[in-house]
């Protein structure tokens, strides 16, 4: 089984677009939205609802005022300043039990809470996995783990060969959830300072974990300057750019229509290097699993 | 006054806007970039950074001439951060949220906690503001402490620029501020995570109000969404390739659109009358 994550570092580059357009030239494959806070990939694949299950991610600490002597201990060993007046504040509480244990009354108990949905979606290209979490709540990279763990399972199951997933901005809990174990990432940046700056810490984490990195230029043609730049300065990291998808007034049409780029515009030149860069990718995907060579180049 | 400047989804224009407010307002302000995954705002602001400090979470270390193996920590810990290895139990980095149950449970007082860095704020002048920006490490995962550690500092004005999504990051930088700005994108994929971060927003009891970046004039769904959610649209950025053209370089909006300066300030007085 292949896997490969589509990532970007700086939001709003056009991974999920990137991700709706190659699943369009795929068969074989299952989908995974790890972008969990923010889950689009949906918005674009439309498909019949398979299962919908609760995700009970996180503990929550709760004080039995009937039992509480007011002693403060809770309080004080709290490293989150989730208790205040004895109370608990559900947005701060990250269900680590310290109140529990210090609590000389038994006062406390810790439950799990529903904090979240994960579904599964049979779309004219395969399954898709995702998921929401509830807004403000925590513990989204243990949502991506399930959601991978769920994906990984489809394939398993359902005998496909591929899995393709759209991962979250930055380069904290839920993108290192989303890259490891994968065999090769795709970044999808933008030519700008600020695309090739959240780039370079993608690049930085991917050889961190020593996974293998490969990266596109969405838009180039906005500034084929700075385009040129941030191809350089992969260059200069051992990164392979493996394409230049121009700006198309079609993708914004596709988006709005909430349906991928491919299927309504199959000869627009943003779909047609999305095609190009997604045999790029699985071909070089599918040589690193043979051969267990890194994508560096020398 | 706290402002913080959020929004669901990625790149839709937050720390643009953001630093163009900043920029706009041209007085004495405190500027705080709570983006520590991929901060920016320092590539439109130039700031000169004048100092750096490291950020400590608690952490765990086990004194294994003590540990008697007993396994309470392992049992106790929340997140799977402790583990036993043949004769010894180790702390798994990557998962340790610094809670310090181990340390509580331990009958041989074999945890002690100390601090491990996650990441650090830089901290600089640009013109007229006080700057402060995050950096989260390279393979770290826990970006909440730093954002609360640049919260700490305090200024009759104050501008977050806030990372994006609607979990514990976004949340951290948002709560405990009198508005929040929240920038959105005409898209289906904007307005979803717009709806979201409204929510949040209500759950912080945060009041706010949206920008509706790259507008092609034509917002209805947008500008329904939120009259049904009782938020108002308080500007609209229209597309504008200048625009990206001059963000590419590292340019503001203001130096594509000048005329935006005194249209910022208007929002501003605004937002003054909408606050907390």
């Amino acid at each position: 089984m292949i896997k490969i994550a589509v990532l970007s570092g700086k939001g709003g580059t056009g991974k999920t677009t990137a991700v709706a357009s190659m699943a369009w030239y795929s068969e074989n494959l299952v989908l995974a939205d790890c972008d969990v806070d923010a889950a689009n990939l949906a918005l674009t694949m439309s498909g019949r609802l398979r299962t919908k299950d609760d995700y009970k991610g996180a503990y929550i600490a709760s004080i039995d005022p009937k039992l509480c002597v007011e002693c403060g201990k809770c309080e004080d060993n709290c490293h989150f300043e989730a208790i205040t007046d004895l109370k608990v504040n559900a947005i701060h509480c990250e269900g680590c039990g310290a109140c529990q244990v210090v609590c000389p009354a038994g006062a406390i108990t810790m439950s799990l809470r529903k904090s979240g949905e994960i579904f599964v979606l049979d779309t004219a290209r395969g399954p898709m996995v995702y998921a929401d979490l509830f807004p403000g709540e925590s513990n989204s990279g243990k949502l991506v783990t399930i959601v991978r763990r769920l994906a990984d399972d489809l394939a398993e199951s359902d005998g496909l060969d591929t899995v393709l997933i759209d991962g979250p901005p930055g380069t904290g809990c839920p993108a290192i959830a989303s890259v490891t174990g994968v065999d090769l990432i795709l970044a999808i940046t933008e030519p700008s300072r600020s695309g090739e700056h959240d780039l370079l810490r993608l690049i930085e984490l991917a050889h961190h974990f020593s996974i293998p990195i490969c990266v596109a230029v969405n838009k180039w043609d906005l500034h084929a300057g700075m385009t040129r730049e941030i191809e350089e300065s992969c260059r200069r990291q051992g990164v392979m750019v493996v394409g230049r998808i121009p700006y198309d007034t079609n993708v914004m049409a596709s988006i709005k229509a909430m349906r991928p780029l491919p299927s309504m515009f199959p000869k627009s030149p943003a779909a047609l290097e999305f095609h190009k860069i997604w045999k790029e990718v699985r071909s070089r995907s599918k040589e690193r699993k043979g051969s267990g060579l890194s994508l560096k180049l020398d | 006054m706290i402002l913080a400047v959020a929004s669901g989804k990625g790149g839709t224009g937050k720390t643009s806007v953001a630093c163009a407010l900043a920029l706009a307002l041209d007085r004495p302000l405190t500027f705080l970039d709570c983006d520590v995954e991929g901060a920016n705002a320092h590539l439109l602001l130039r700031p000169e950074l004048r100092s750096q400090e490291e950020v400590l979470v608690p952490y765990p270390t086990i004194d294994h001439s003590k540990c008697n193996l007993c396994g309470k920590c392992v049992e106790h810990c929340h997140f799977g951060a402790m583990v036993r290895l043949g004769k010894k139990v180790k702390v798994m980095e990557n998962l340790c949220h610094g809670c310090g149950v181990c340390r509580l449970v331990c009958p041989q007082d074999a945890v002690t906690m100390s601090g491990r860095p996650v990441g650090t704020v830089h901290q600089g002048t640009a013109g007229l503001m006080r700057f402060f920006c995050g950096e989260l490490r390279t393979g770290e995962a826990l970006s909440v402490p730093i954002i609360k550690r640049i919260k700490k500092e305090k200024d009759d004005l104050v501008i977050i620029d806030c990372p994006p999504g609607t979990s514990c990051p976004a949340v951290e930088s948002v709560e405990g501020s009198d508005f929040a700005l929240l920038v959105t994108e005409p898209t289906p994929f904007g307005m979803h995570d717009l709806k979201a971060m409204i929510t949040v927003c209500r759950r912080l009891d945060v009041p706010c109000g949206v920008v509706i970046n790259r507008s092609f004039g034509d917002d209805k769904e947008v500008e329904s969404l939120c009259e049904v959610a009782g938020v108002p649209v308080l500007l609209k950025i229209p597309f504008d390739r200048k625009v990206a053209e001059a963000y590419a370089k590292g340019g503001t909006l203001l130096e594509a659109m000048p005329e935006l300066a005194e249209v910022l300030c208007d929002m501003f007085m605004e937002i003054r009358g909408l606050k907390r």
